[in-house]
């Protein structure tokens, strides 16, 4: 700064004034704290986590709670579930019979990979764990139908029972489609919104398919 | 494959230049120079020979210098080298899709609605619903069949959805990878005007292999007439839309050779369709009436009747 060379500070001119320094910087000490928390209060955390996920996914408003802190806990547990109520079918002798566990396992992780896939590709700006979680957690709707289901055909196997299934299958599957479209579609580009959502339809119809079609020995 | 990029591109430097293809190690598109990478569907072709020749009017040739930019190649490992073969619309999707339903006579369904922007939105999406479609028709049809029967248990069949998945998927990336292959060692003995990409002969098999979405559905239908009339007219319809795009690439060459190549592409496709309906959709019931046999003896008569 050439204007200022003839300026020299004096050395005993003393500076004097008032600098208050933000009274923050005590959460970190919080953060770091939870190691030394109770188990049981880590666990409940995650719990609640995943049951207000849970109630999101039952009632879908267009809130980003599911998206912003996904976890894969939910659409682990609703999986193994699933595919456990899914065994104790048909599953005789013969090779024809209902999917087995791993299949149904695959089915839905596979399928869930594919449709995060096709929507990034396509040019979705939700992240790839988002997506799966998202996915994941809307087939509760499905796993209460396979508990319905279940419970049904405890009392008969007739064409009754099987209008009941057919109806109770075919709502949450609207259910779990609508669901996911309501948490996924404002991430996709718009003219291309059908191309994602025909997918996700795909997948949740397989679903529902292997559901309704489950018959006990 | 590289060597004959390399080959393919010192030959056609111009061509590739206005062309801005994706110079990639595995996929080579090598049109005729005047063909322009263009994603709008203004201009139809006339019939004939007049197709392959369509000529560079002066007012595109600053078009496609600004087009040949717009096409940009990332290598193949990164993530945005896949997506650009998901540069689709929805619209877009849904004219591939009306223009295999419903085949101009005349028109080539790749110029007309691939026009260098393959994807592989199309094939892998007809594909996995044409594999689920058929695995639920063929169960309901059986179960349709086989309903009153006191022996009959269902069953949901479940393996056969990994036998359709595993033939229809071969079927739609194997025969292209086939008849590209085949091509392509045409291409290097008879100079060809037209050939197609691998990923342009895969699309154009994958969006055939629509119309056997509703056949299969319609397949439910316990009837061998029906079921022959609706497998003979899907026929048509998806091996017209295959006759019309490889027969000019094909015609050029031997007589023989051309003809036999149309009638191999027509051969497996014939072959996946019966082989669907033989295998997943059990033979209908015939319907005859039960016949009454008298039996003519002194105690009186016995009325024995045969059902199945």
């Amino acid at each position: 700064f050439p204007g200022l060379a003839d300026v020299s500070i004096s050395q005993d001119i003393p500076v004097e004034g008032e600098i208050t320094v933000p009274v923050g910087s005590q959460s970190p000490d919080d953060d770091y704290s939870t190691l030394d928390e109770p188990v049981k209060d880590t666990i409940m955390r995650d719990l609640k986590a995943v049951g207000k996920k849970f109630v999101h996914v039952m009632y879908p408003r267009k809130s980003s709670a599911l998206l912003r802190d996904w976890d894969l806990w939910g659409p682990l547990v609703l999986c193994v579930s699933l595919a456990l109520m899914l065994q104790g079918g048909s599953a005789d002798s013969k090779d024809d019979g209902g999917p087995q566990f791993a299949e149904v396992f695959v089915i839905i992780w596979f399928g869930a990979v594919v449709i995060t896939l096709n929507s990034k590709l396509l040019g979705g700006t939700i992240s790839f764990f988002q997506s799966l979680c998202v996915l994941g957690y809307c087939v509760l709707p499905l796993t209460v139908a396979m508990l319905v289901c279940r419970l049904v055909l405890l009392a008969g196997a007739g064409t009754g029972s099987f209008v009941i299934r057919l109806i109770v299958v075919g709502a949450m599957f609207a259910w779990s489609t609508l669901a996911s479209t309501a948490f996924l579609a404002d991430s996709q580009p718009p003219n291309r919104k059908a191309l994602v959502v025909y997918p996700i339809f795909l997948f949740y119809f397989v679903i529902s398919w292997m559901i309704l079609t489950f018959t006990p020995q | 494959i590289t060597c004959l990029v390399m080959y393919l591109f010192a030959e056609f430097d111009d061509a590739a230049n206005l062309l801005a293809a994706n110079p990639d190690a595995t996929t080579i598109s090598i049109d005729e120079p005047a063909e322009i990478p263009k994603n709008q569907h203004s201009r139809l072709q006339e019939p004939g020979r007049e197709e392959d020749d369509e000529l560079l009017g002066t007012d595109d040739s600053d078009k496609t210098e600004l087009l040949a930019g717009q096409k940009k190649s990332s290598p193949f490992w990164t993530f945005d080298y896949y997506q650009t073969f998901f540069d689709v619309d929805t619209y877009q999707v849904l004219d591939r899709i009306k223009g295999s339903v419903f085949p101009v006579p005349g028109k080539n369904f790749v110029r007309l609605y691939i026009r260098s922007n393959p994807d592989l939105y199309g094939p892998f999406w007809i594909c996995a619903t044409l594999v689920f479609t058929i695995a639920v028709s063929g169960n309901l049809s059986n179960f349709f069949i086989h309903l009153g029967k006191p022996t009959y248990h269902y069953v949901p069949e479940f393996r056969k959805v990994s036998i359709a998945a595993t033939t229809i998927y071969a079927y739609a990336w194997l025969v292209p990878l086939a008849l590209w292959g085949f091509l392509m060692w045409r291409n290097s003995k008879v100079m060809n005007i037209v050939s197609y990409s691998f990923l342009e002969i895969v699309c154009v098999y994958g969006y055939s292999l629509f119309i056997y979405i509703p056949t299969a559905m319609l397949w439910i239908i316990p009837q061998r007439v029906v079921r022959w009339v609706m497998m003979v007219f899907s026929l048509c319809l998806s091996g017209s839309v295959l006759v019309m795009t490889f027969w000019p690439a094909v015609r050029d060459d031997n007589r023989r050779v051309a003809v036999a190549t149309v009638a191999t592409i027509l051969l497996l496709h014939a072959l996946l369709a019966v082989g669907c309906l033989a295998y997943f959709f059990d033979a209908p019931e015939l319907d005859t009436p039960a016949p009454i046999i008298p039996a003519h003896n002194s105690t009186g008569t016995t009325v024995i009747t045969k059902s199945h």
